[in-house]
């Protein structure tokens, strides 16, 4: 007797955890359709993505029950935590590249004329910069930060 | 980490005398072999670093799953709602983190989190670009995530 309750509660959990994770999925490709611009639709595959897959991985071991599943879905997890994020980075500065453009209401950019498109370096704004290397820059080119500032200003003056 | 492996070897020593070849037996060994390496060698300097990390690392994977769960309901608000009030942004966060690996691992934590997500990080290794999804208030936003870095930083050292 106790048996069949035990059975039914797997079941009803390996059900629950599936529907939930097929729900973050189904949540994921609707951000990829619905979100204004590029960056913001990483937002939503990354996170919603992996705590999908994540969550149908967690039903599988239940359902399965056995170490050799339930060690390969916990691999499987953190292995898609670790990438998603990757490929959300790599797409993002894809995009940069090319030009995509962003949302028209975007509040502030600080990326923005940070990237260098020749040898594809990236800058730090000069208020973070290193001490020591900001004092020796501002000898032989004083041109350098000065140049980067009011790229950096632009978007704060459009914001209001 | 001299601590874990002391630590494994303890859990396989229980593993073998009690012929529980399984992953719960593993884990009992696990716990065991932690409480008896925190009550005897919790003076000994070489130890004491890794005692006082196991339970931080319990608590900073709860605090994550947390973060995970929580970032999801709100782009699943934010899916299913209108995309009016949104304010998007990308900020410039300093870096306390050095290695490639810390880097690496917060820059992967960030992207799990609510509302953020890591673009790239600057050549000099300064400064980690994040765009946020509601930026009311850059410097509100740029300590949340040192709050988040400090607490990845304090596990890793």
């Amino acid at each position: 007797m106790t048996t069949d309750y035990v059975t039914f509660g797997l079941e009803l959990a390996t059900a629950v955890f599936m529907l939930v994770g097929a729900l973050f999925m189904l949540l994921a490709g609707l951000g990829a359709l619905r979100m204004p611009d590029l960056l913001m639709r990483m937002h939503a595959t990354t996170k919603a993505g992996a705590l999908g897959s994540g969550v149908i991985m967690v039903a599988v071991a239940i359902h399965f029950g056995e170490a050799g599943v339930t060690t390969r879905a916990v691999a499987i997890t953190l292995f898609i935590m670790l990438t998603s994020p990757v490929a959300a980075h790599v797409i993002a500065r894809a995009g940069y590249f090319t030009g995509t453009p962003m949302w028209s209401r975007i509040v502030r950019d600080e990326l923005k004329g940070k990237y260098d498109r020749d040898n594809h370096t990236l800058d730090t704004p000069p208020r973070y910069k290193l001490k020591a290397t900001a004092d020796e820059s501002t000898a032989p080119a004083p041109d350098a930060p000065s140049e980067s500032q009011p790229e950096k200003q632009k978007p704060d003056d459009s914001t209001p | 980490m001299n601590g874990l492996t002391w630590n494994i070897m303890l859990a396989l020593i229980w593993v073998g005398m009690t012929g529980n070849f399984t992953g719960s037996g593993m884990a009992i060994g696990f716990l065991l072999g932690y409480l008896l390496l925190g009550v005897t060698l919790r003076d000994v300097p070489r130890f004491s670093g890794y005692i006082r990390k196991v339970p931080r690392v319990v608590r900073f994977v709860f605090f994550f799953l947390r973060e995970l769960v929580v970032s999801n309901l709100r782009v699943a608000y934010d899916v299913l709602t209108p995309t009016d009030y949104m304010r998007p942004g990308v900020i410039a966060v300093p870096l306390d983190a050095h290695t490639d690996g810390e880097i690496t691992l917060l820059a992967n934590m960030i992207s799990l989190t609510p509302g953020s997500l890591s673009l790239d990080v600057s050549t000099d290794r300064r400064v980690l670009y994040v765009h946020m999804m509601y930026l009311d208030d850059p410097e509100q936003a740029r300590e949340q995530i040192k709050y988040f870095e400090s607490r990845l930083l304090e596990l890793l050292r």
